[in-house]
């Protein structure tokens, strides 16, 4: 991109110009338009070649299949195979294994966040406000906390060696193992709900200082209560942010990683190594080398979510975007 | 938006929305927000507790009360061992979250400035690209993109970190918001009159104007590679190049694949990494509060 900073002779009289420019000199419009259309020029590129590339390949990769001649020594022979590699995703008990167990996660997981938030968001809206705005930074540390830290955080909490947490359910003759397999997503759930509680509250709590307050007091003359209010005016004001963030999570839910990997580290018996999506993905192409099967799976995994966020579209009338 | 109505307000009626509540609805409040600040910070205290112990009281002591003060024993020993490698896993981490961030910051803010400003045949494509690149999900990417880079021979090189992290479809989404914000397009007019070509317009006038927005760009994708797992995890093999976040998840492996422990160092290693982040985050609470409210309604 040349960058030129020199002034430059004017094409046309600066009296034409100041007018509206519009319908003054096409071709110096066009050049206009042409210098803004280069600012966007550097992203593009980047865009296409680690976006739109990456998709082609996905797509091309997952039509073929490379097998190794003889009894696994040699070179592999890449030979194309059409969908079969979709056909063995779509008969894969244990990939669809992993996206029920997420979904299901998802779908308890999410709209429990979110009503917490909400009733959150909602007595702090009760609160004044230079308090609200005090309590509401102490309640985003785990926001700011990076995932990783905070799932590691969580770990040692569970553990029976070093965490306070099964001690604590002692106390009350609970002996809980939080690695069980009963348990395991309870505990993943409640590290999400830990990391993503505080911020989803500020943004319904965004939404509730928008509400505007001459609706209340008129609610009040008309005897209505502080928790009618809080239920018929409050509630309506912020549902579609609250649908948004909700819609958002079960897509990033769906292609939950890093934290059941981490929680792998502790207890690899109950979390397999094909425990979700991604990590079977992530399996297949880096522990088992199988890149083209990896990137059909991937596809077929997008596929689904593109699906998932679709309906939710079509459910709530209104595109995010 | 919100922030300025609210701040103005609050000189005009401090009053909370729900009038006065009745002394049992005001137990109940307090008691429901106490509960959930517990709940927020006490998993941070604990780790805080924890990185003052010496491996043994780790084991033996209450998780949440301090024991012997070990502090500066442990941040020695995390520092010194295996020749300063958490060390160097911080350098790796700021040179990629900064390389990274800064020309992220430059390439998006330019594209989110023109999508603002000019129309130009193509605009709607470009957008819709963004927008859709929004629903892609990084799933189908992380395996092509692998493969790609290995064709690239960028695999195993910071460039891998680096590059990619340039192109953010939300930053741009964000820049776009910005601009329309902050950049009177009659200002351009003027310059244009006065004779300013386009690029000058841009970085005497457009660049300048949106400060605020650049600097919430540049916070968020920060703190975004600070954080960031995945990719470090797929594309880098050799530890020397390894950041924070990859590198305690190999500690954290080690506690459990050797008779070595490392759990102290693990605790003091988050610790540190979390430091900085925050210590970032409360400072600069303006600019990113403002970026995801924007984000949130989009």
């Amino acid at each position: 991109m040349s960058l030129e900073l020199k002034q430059k002779p004017l094409t046309t009289p600066p009296a034409e110009r100041a007018g509206d420019v519009r319908f003054s000199g096409g071709r110096w419009r066009r050049t206009v338009a042409l210098k803004g259309a280069s600012f966007t020029m550097p992203f593009f590129a980047g865009f296409v070649v680690f976006t739109v590339v990456p998709v082609i390949m996905a797509l091309s990769k997952s039509l073929y299949t490379a097998k190794s001649s003889g009894l696994g020594f040699g070179a592999k022979t890449v030979t194309f195979s059409g969908f079969e590699n979709f056909d063995r995703a779509l008969h894969d008990a244990k990939f669809w294994g992993s996206l029920w167990r997420v979904a299901l996660f998802a779908i308890v997981v999410i709209p429990l966040i979110q009503f917490t938030s909400l009733v959150l968001a909602l007595l702090l809206d009760s609160v004044r406000r230079r308090v609200a705005g005090k309590l509401r930074i102490a309640m985003l540390v785990p926001y700011m906390s990076p995932g990783i830290v905070a799932t590691l955080i969580w770990i040692y909490l569970y553990s029976p060696d070093v965490g306070p947490l099964t001690p604590f359910f002692k106390l009350f003759g609970i002996d809980a193992n939080f690695y069980s397999s009963e348990l395991i997503w309870v505990s993943v759930g409640n590290l999400m709900a830990w990391g993503s509680i505080g911020f989803n509250m500020l943004i319904v709590y965004g939404a509730l200082q928008a509400v505007p307050r001459d609706i209340f007091d008129s609610a009040r003359v008309d005897g209505a209560s502080e928790w009618r209010i809080a239920w018929s005016i409050k509630v309506p004001y912020v549902r579609r942010s609250l649908v948004l963030v909700s819609i958002l999570g079960i897509i990033g839910t769906l292609q939950i990683f890093s934290e059941p990997l981490l929680f792998r580290s502790m207890t690899p018996e109950t979390v397999t190594k094909d425990f979700t999506p991604i990590m079977t993905i992530y399996n297949q192409a880096f522990a088992v080398g199988d890149f083209n099967y990896a990137a059909a799976l991937s596809i077929v995994l997008a596929l689904v979510v593109g699906l998932v966020s679709a309906i939710f579209y079509k459910l709530t009338n209104k595109a995010p975007t | 938006m919100t922030t300025t109505v609210a701040v103005r307000r609050r000189y005009d009626d401090d009053l909370p929305a729900g009038h006065h509540p009745s002394k049992t609805s005001r137990i109940l409040i307090w008691t429901g927000l106490v509960l959930f600040l517990i709940y927020s910070v006490a998993p941070v205290w604990f780790l805080v507790v924890s990185a003052t112990k010496s491996q043994r009281d780790l084991y033996t002591t209450n998780g949440l009360w301090f024991a012997d003060f070990h502090l500066f024993d442990n941040v020695r020993d995390l520092f010194t061992y295996r020749d300063s490698i958490f060390l160097r896993w911080m350098a790796n981490t700021l040179l990629y979250g900064v390389a990274g961030t800064v020309g992220m910051t430059v390439i998006c803010v330019a594209c989110g400035y023109a999508l603002a400003m000019y129309q130009f045949r193509g605009r709607g494509i470009l957008m819709g690209c963004i927008i859709a690149s929004f629903l892609i999900p990084g799933a189908l990417l992380t395996i092509p993109s692998f493969l790609l880079y290995t064709r690239l021979h960028i695999v195993d090189t910071p460039w891998a970190i680096i590059v990619p992290h340039f192109f953010s479809a939300f930053s741009v989404y964000l820049a776009k918001v910005y601009a329309e914000g902050a950049v009177p397009p009659e200002l351009l007019e003027a310059a244009r009159v006065d004779g300013a070509g386009e690029y000058r317009a841009f970085f005497t006038i457009g660049a300048r104007l949106m400060t605020t927005g650049s600097a919430t760009i540049f916070l968020l994708g920060f703190v975004g590679s600070w954080n960031s797992f995945f990719g470090p995890l797929v594309f880098l093999r050799g530890e020397q190049k390894w950041t924070i976040m990859l590198g305690l998840y190999s500690w954290l492996n080690i506690k459990v694949d050797q008779s070595v422990d490392l759990t102290g160092l693990v605790i003091v290693g988050a610790i540190v990494s979390l430091i900085p982040i925050v210590a970032l985050m409360l400072s600069m609470q303006r600019y990113w509060r403002s970026g995801i409210t924007l984000g949130s309604l989009k």
